[in-house]
């Protein structure tokens, strides 16, 4: 079986590390948690920066560490992208980009130099030096000078969090065409729902050096007994596809497990996978089907609920079709409307983003 | 100038650049060490490497002699080698110069390797490099200003010293006599004329090299002690 496995144990002071994870080797596995929570320490390990004294870590069937044995860094098929971009300053962006392409010697000859800088899109930097470069310009010639060493697995660590939400903005797009056309496992570090939403297929949820949830993004985001949620951020993410635009309006009509919705017209071709979140507080549910300014209205089963943060909200979960929803309402209302499991109800959804 | 001075400021450049290249090979990696260890030997190998700014050089010299000399450790040594004494040698001059001018090289090595951190390594680790490749290429160019640095001082600091060199080389022609002990030598017979001219282009020769190393290499400004 195809998998990443990782289990370490490592002290710090006061602070500990135990973790014991099963990774898919597809799509991108977000490490979620606060600053201290042993999110990057747990990537350093897997990268073998870090030394864990009693460590695993293999990668389809490939031992990197067992015990006392550990590959030196240099010897494991990874990209590694830091948060800061750590581009070499004596070399200019081409130097750097085959720096490592060069010691990968045929694993970084696999690899499609050409087709890697147009998917990051900096053809036009190659002969500047890393301090004539924006922070958003960095990071891209970063992820693919990792990725030109042609890894059997990319970690990234925050890799945006030391930009602004422009240079964010700016970077998002080129991870989304990481996530769509790379074959890599991708584990990734954030402390942003945003990133989540907009990346994660697997989410590892970390709080004080463990694991306090872990599974598929779209199912673990919508759990309602998780001791960390996303605050004014929860809500679920899934997949659609484009059914047809309305120029007239600029809308798409899109279908998803649950059923069909109409989202802003973004410029994806019909047939096209999209990537919708849907926020909780951007969801209310009526009795009936009501006439009102509200695009998308559905119905859907009552599931659970839980408190939220403050005394006067809730969340509940509903299911639409086979999807679960969060809706976020004020207790007053929850109690107005007698909700109930397994209550038929109609949803209405205030917003969509379409995210990638 | 007399054959006397020309000899002199021969034998004195032979030496200093002599002396610059063994301590660039010798201090890159006693700097490097010094630079990333965590060991408790740090501090007192760094208080070692530095004792030549503050010890009067007549005391080095001295200590050199006794332990360089025929009864001293290392004299027995090295005549057991059938090498000979080195006091009063040009070799003898040559070792009692790198101990001096060592903390001249050693430390602004230490400060530019410390300066690079530990960011570059771990990204040339990720990147395949194996830890001598990426020390030769990304340690040494990143630590380039350092290494300018280190070397304009060691051999301007070992072509200025007078008391190690007088106690432990003597004053032999050719061999040991070096410019400032020539000098020495002019103003104890009151040829002043001859004091000045050497002495002159003494201080026209540091400050050029002073010049070089504040304009070629700004960073290195304030940057070292001595």
């Amino acid at each position: 079986m195809a998998e990443i496995r990782a289990r370490f144990r490592k002290q710090f002071g006061t602070f500990r590390l135990d973790v014991d994870l099963r990774l898919p080797t597809q799509g991108v596995s977000v490490l979620f948690g606060r600053s201290g929570s042993g999110k990057t320490t747990l990537l350093r390990c897997m990268a073998g920066l870090e030394q864990s004294a009693d460590g695993y870590f293999v990668i389809d069937n490939e031992v990197w560490q067992d015990g006392r044995y550990s590959l030196p860094t240099h010897q494991r098929s990874l990209g590694y992208v830091f948060q800061d971009a750590r581009l070499f300053p004596h070399l200019d962006v081409a130097a750097n980009l085959d720096f490592g392409r060069r010691r990968a010697g045929s694993e970084g000859q696999r690899i499609d130099r050409a087709a890697i800088i147009d998917l990051l899109g900096i053809e036009h930097l190659l002969t500047r030096l890393p301090d004539r470069l924006s922070g958003g310009e960095q990071q891209r010639v970063a992820i693919a000078r990792a990725l030109l060493t042609g890894p059997r697995l990319l970690l990234m660590d925050e890799p945006l969090a030391a930009l602004d939400h422009a240079r964010k903005q700016e970077i998002l797009p080129y991870l989304d065409r990481l996530h769509e056309q790379l074959a890599i496992p991708i584990v990734y570090v954030s402390h942003a729902p945003e990133e989540v939403a907009r990346l994660a297929d697997h989410l590892v949820l970390l709080e004080n050096g463990r694991v306090s949830a872990q599974g598929l993004a779209a199912e673990t985001m919508a759990r309602l007994d998780l001791p960390l949620r996303f605050g004014e951020e929860a809500g679920v993410v899934f997949d659609a596809t484009v059914l047809a635009r309305d120029a007239e309006w600029h809308l798409a009509r899109v279908a998803f497990a649950g059923g069909e919705l109409w989202v802003r017209d973004t410029g994806a071709a019909v047939g096209r996978h999209v990537r919708l979140r849907v926020l909780a507080r951007d969801v209310s549910i009526a009795l009936s089907e009501t006439d009102s300014s509200i695009l998308n209205s559905l119905p859907a089963v009552v599931d659970d609920h839980a408190a939220d943060d403050h005394p006067a909200l809730v969340i509940v979960r509903l299911r639409v079709g086979g999807m679960p929803l969060l809706a976020r309402l004020t207790r007053r209302s929850a109690a107005a409307l007698h909700l109930r499991k397994q209550q038929q109800v109609w949803i209405q959804i205030k917003a969509v983003a379409l995210i990638g | 100038m007399s054959d006397g001075d020309l000899t002199a400021i021969l034998l004195t450049l032979r030496l200093a650049s002599l002396t610059t290249v063994i301590l660039l090979v010798l201090c890159t990696p006693l700097a490097w060490w010094l630079a990333r260890t965590a060991s408790r030997w740090k501090a007192p190998i760094g208080a070692v490497v530095a004792l030549p700014l503050v010890l009067p050089p007549t005391v080095l010299g001295f200590y050199l002699l006794v332990t360089l000399g025929p009864q001293g450790p290392v004299g027995q040594i090295t005549q057991s080698l059938g090498l000979g004494v080195l006091p009063f040698s040009f070799a003898g001059l040559v070792v009692a110069s790198v101990l001096y001018s060592l903390p001249f090289v050693v430390q602004p090595l230490q400060q530019a390797f410390a300066a690079i951190g530990n960011g570059p390594l771990e990204a040339a680790a990720t990147l395949r490099a194996s830890p001598l490749d990426t020390f030769v290429h990304v340690v040494l160019p990143l630590a380039r200003p350092g290494f300018i640095t280190a070397a304009i001082l060691g051999f301007a600091h070992t072509v200025g010293e007078f008391g190690v060199v007088l106690m432990i080389g003597g004053n032999i022609p050719n061999k040991t006599r070096v410019i400032s002990v020539q000098i020495y030598d002019h103003v104890e017979a009151m040829d002043y004329a001859a004091a000045h001219w050497l002495s002159g282009g003494l201080v026209l020769f540091s400050f050029l090299v002073l010049l070089a190393l504040y304009a070629l290499n700004p960073a290195a400004r304030g940057n070292y002690r001595g």
